[in-house]
């Protein structure tokens, strides 16, 4: 199956590889995984007081298309309110990187993945207060 | 011989996960022999069709069931789980912090000074994992309860990421060593 030029993209130049300290409190991990390809995604959010994802990180195992996915949804989420990020849907991601119908999970995993670190961060605050 | 008999009882098996894996290949040389094609040549066309159904049929038993995992699965979707075509689903998240670490591992490997034997660790506690995980999911099929069968079927899906992480050890091995 041949890859989009956007996904090869992202697959050969990924933006924001990388991990940040989950033990701060204003970091949000999401970790998620795919059973059937074996794939793992983790994707951080760094947020500021008045509650904007001023940094993304992620790390990704897993085909092209899931990397890609992770990629860009880091790009996308930066300057986003938690509210703009938890709306991200995966056709979006999907369209942007014109996966094929059998990738689409990927990015079904992408937005998992964003949900996740957005609630992590939540649960967090809630705990502070 | 009938294909609308699941795979266990088509090949004369007890339908357990503990499979005598002897017992598997014997039945299926057995049934293989009678379905053997020379034998249908003096037969009608459509009789000689349903021995290709039928060989088909035992193939594709025989590689489902031989497979631990696949075992596993197969065993699932005989009592209405599915975990053959579900691709999101919620899972530990020290599970799959886990995996995230030894895929890290993994790639670091071919920058150690002993990839070699980073590489034989690695597979040691993928198979120890695999090892448990495989008890595990027998115990609570056994159990046979609809919240046991949810349970195997956890440990299916923790099977999937192990099994995915075994077949990317063997590939950077061959990578490594075999040129």
């Amino acid at each position: 199956m041949a890859y989009s030029e956007q996904v090869i993209d992202h697959y050969e130049n990924p933006r924001n590889v990388g991990k940040m300290n989950d033990q701060d409190d204003n970091i949000g991990t999401g970790m998620v995984g795919a059973p059937a390809c074996g794939d793992v995604m983790r994707l951080q959010i760094k947020v500021s007081d008045d509650g904007i994802i001023e940094d993304a990180k992620f790390k990704t195992y897993g085909c092209g298309s899931a990397i890609a996915s992770s990629s860009l949804v880091t790009e996308w989420v930066k300057g986003m309110t938690l509210d703009q990020a938890q709306e991200l849907k995966n056709t979006k991601i999907a369209e942007e990187l014109a996966l094929p119908p059998v990738k689409i999970h990927c990015s079904v995993l992408a937005e998992d993945a964003i949900k996740a670190a957005v609630a992590d961060y939540k649960e967090k605050q809630a705990k502070k207060q | 011989m009938d294909i609308t008999q699941n795979y266990f009882e088509f090949l004369a098996l007890p339908v357990t996960y503990q499979l005598d894996l002897q017992a598997l290949s014997e039945r299926s040389r057995e049934l293989q022999k009678t379905l053997h094609p020379d034998r249908f040549s003096h037969l009608s066309d459509r009789e000689r069709r349903l021995s290709v159904q039928y060989t088909a049929y035992l193939n594709e038993a025989v590689s489902t069931l031989k497979n631990p995992l696949s075992r596993a699965q197969y065993l699932l979707k005989l009592k209405g789980f599915d975990t053959f075509s579900e691709s999101q689903r919620q899972l530990d998240p020290m599970f799959l912090m886990q995996q995230m670490e030894l895929r890290e591992s993994l790639a670091e490997i071919s920058a150690t000074a002993d990839p070699e034997a980073e590489l034989d660790a690695l597979r040691a506690t993928v198979e120890q994992e695999l090892r448990s995980l495989r008890e595990q999911f027998d115990k609570y099929y056994q159990q046979s309860t609809p919240s046991s069968f949810e349970a195997a079927a956890v440990c299916v899906r923790k099977m999937q990421f192990f099994d995915k992480l075994g077949r990317e050890i063997e590939a950077l091995e061959d990578q490594l060593f075999d040129e």
